[in-house]
């Protein structure tokens, strides 16, 4: 078969994902802020789909976060990420995958550093065994989570108990994807569908029922920026940019948001309280926000978990109209609570956004 | 050619990230921070083409280099491969190494953010960690990430995860040995260095402004002066 045009084009853009055997690693950011969606991740591929995901205690940060601040050489994330290989080498492993999306673009970044400089990853092997005796491998294949849950999409599809569906209304839920900057804009072809047109959440609204809304700044950063929200005096950087996407979604309606990464639903949930309490302006109905989800929330949420196992309640803007339009029973007593029905009392409610 | 410029050409961010740019501005169309702030990407990347050392050094002590975002959206968009935010990467790791940075505001945020990243690596080996999460220096998270941080130890228990547990899982313990690979790959590739350079400038720039480190820490993290974004007057 001759590939011609836009098939071409999209065929550049498919990646041949190995379907099991990864050894796993961790996101700073969502480890603090989504820690739900990382333990189901691990729930749907290894409890529910009997894949083989390993973890080591050993390993650390990728450093990405601070080599995007600038506070450190680049030879020192490098050797950060050399001492991850080696112990993916030293687990009997040769596939990787992350779940933080500046990792993937960091792991990839240097991948491809080192293939263009073998010098370079000479030094670092040496700098490694110098410092933590060890020695490794380069993976056979680098992946995002979020390949993952797209390559299992249709399984996943296969043991919904829910599906992206207005029960109300019987029409597919309005659905943003928003894809992390560093996924495919600095190398598309190692990103499912490229830059231009990523599929990789695409896939999964489609795939559970949802349809996809295009918008103008479908592709606009969610305003994170590194440096321009770790430092408070430059954080109009990145909520000005997060107004933008919403101002450019809101005619849309949607129904729900999804990303792939770990810092925009942490801002495109948190801006969106700080916007309405700055402005009075909110963008969901009835003085709600729009909920933001990861993906392995979205897998967990119509695979039938409960939602405060998936730890939802730590999302600032309310899920619960979405999950009454989807027909997801909850318990609202329950949200709160902790082990064993402990009480931890309830947040304070915000003054403009409204929560449940 | 000027010694800045041979120091540049060195980093392989630029080796990576700049062939021949023509000057068509796509990156400036397309960059985040040139919508916020007085940022001109297409500026920057001639100035360091054109090799022009005087040139660089006003870059290097200036704050322009500072308001790039790292998000990289740039090198898919330049028509000929070049990626302007490898290129400010390079500058920015330039201008720290020499000391260059504290010259301008922007600059100067280095010390808050090594002290508190690299302090975050080095002390517990992630880059984020909830015990260093100040709610007062981040209200823009929420009353429901105060709540969460007030009660850490039982929320992140009920998610499943293992916060200062030992064995794998979310938020773990990061075993001592392992922090002292990371405290050695600091100090075999330049990390301890660069930290050690970036809190002597900093030490002296404070004596400079007449503070002590927590008011030069403080004034760095918070203040901003007038003139940086678009449409704002100098």
């Amino acid at each position: 078969m001759i590939y011609q045009g836009k098939q071409k084009i999209w065929a550049d853009y498919q990646k041949e994902i190995p379907d099991d055997h990864w050894y796993y690693v961790r996101s700073c950011i969502r480890q603090n802020f989504f820690p739900g969606a990382e333990k189901m991740f691990l729930e749907i591929c290894r409890n529910v789909l009997k894949k083989d995901f390993h973890e080591n205690e050993n390993h650390t940060t990728c450093g990405g976060i601070a080599y995007h601040c600038d506070t450190i050489p680049q030879e020192t994330v490098m050797t950060i990420v050399a001492r991850q290989f080696a112990l993916m080498t030293e687990a009997g492993y040769e596939n990787y995958v992350c779940s933080c999306i500046t990792s993937f673009g960091n792991y990839i970044e240097i991948l491809e550093t080192w293939n263009e400089f073998p010098e370079l990853e000479t030094k670092i092997r040496e700098m490694l065994w110098k410092a933590c005796r060890r020695e490794f491998n380069k993976p056979k294949y680098v992946a995002h989570a979020s390949d993952l849950i797209y390559k299992y999409r249709n399984l996943i599809a296969e043991r919904a108990k829910f599906r992206l569906v207005n029960k109300h209304t019987g029409e597919p839920l309005k659905v943003v994807e928003h894809i992390g900057c560093h996924y495919s804009k600095m190398f598309p072809s190692k990103g499912v569908g490229g830059a231009e047109y990523p599929y990789v959440l695409c896939g999964m609204i489609e795939s559970w029922g949802g349809n996809v809304i295009d918008y103008p700044e479908r592709r606009h950063c969610c305003g994170y920026g590194f440096r321009q929200y770790h430092v408070k005096a430059n954080r109009g950087y990145s909520i000005s940019n997060t107004h933008k996407k919403f101002e450019s979604m809101e005619p849309y309606h949607p129904d729900m948001i999804i990303t792939n990464c770990p810092g925009c639903p942490y801002f495109m949930d948190r801006w969106q309280y700080a916007i309405a309490e700055m402005e009075g302006k909110t963008y969901g109905e009835n003085g709600y926000g729009i909920p933001v989800f990861t993906y392995e929330e979205v897998a967990g949420l119509v695979l039938g978990y409960d939602p405060w196992d998936l730890g939802l309640q730590l999302h600032q803007v309310a899920v619960e109209p979405l999950l009454d339009k989807i027909g997801i029973e909850y318990d609202p007593a329950r949200k709160y609570e902790g082990v064993n029905h402990k009480d931890l009392q309830r947040p304070e409610l915000p003054g403009v956004l409204r929560c449940c | 050619m000027g010694k800045l410029y041979d120091e540049l050409a060195k980093d392989y961010r630029i080796k990576e990230g700049l062939k021949t740019c023509i000057n068509c501005g796509t990156c400036t169309a397309i960059c985040p921070a040139a919508e916020f702030y007085k940022y001109d990407p297409r500026k920057i990347v001639d100035i360091v083409q054109s090799k022009d050392d005087a040139e660089i050094e006003k870059l290097l002590k200036s704050d322009v280099i500072w308001y790039c975002g790292e998000c990289m959206s740039c090198v898919t968009r330049c028509p000929r491969k070049n990626a302007p935010g490898l290129v400010l990467m390079a500058l920015r790791n330039l201008s720290a190494r020499l000391g260059y940075f504290v010259n301008s505001e922007k600059g100067r945020q280095l010390y808050p953010l090594t002290k508190t990243l690299t302090g975050n690596i080095l002390n517990y080996g992630y880059c984020v960690y909830p015990d260093t999460f100040k709610w007062e220096d981040h209200v823009e998270s929420g009353p429901v990430m105060k709540w969460h941080l007030e009660h850490k130890e039982d929320s992140f228990a009920r998610v499943g995860a293992n916060y200062k547990g030992t064995g794998p899982g979310i938020l773990r313990k990061i075993p001592q040995e392992s922090l002292d690979e990371l405290k050695r790959i600091f100090d075999v590739t330049g990390g301890t260095e660069r930290i050690e350079t970036v809190y002597r400038c900093s030490e002296e720039k404070a004596k400079e402004m007449g503070m002590d480190m927590d008011e030069y820490f403080e004034e760095t993290f918070t203040h901003i002066s007038p003139g940086h974004l678009n449409g704002e007057d100098e």
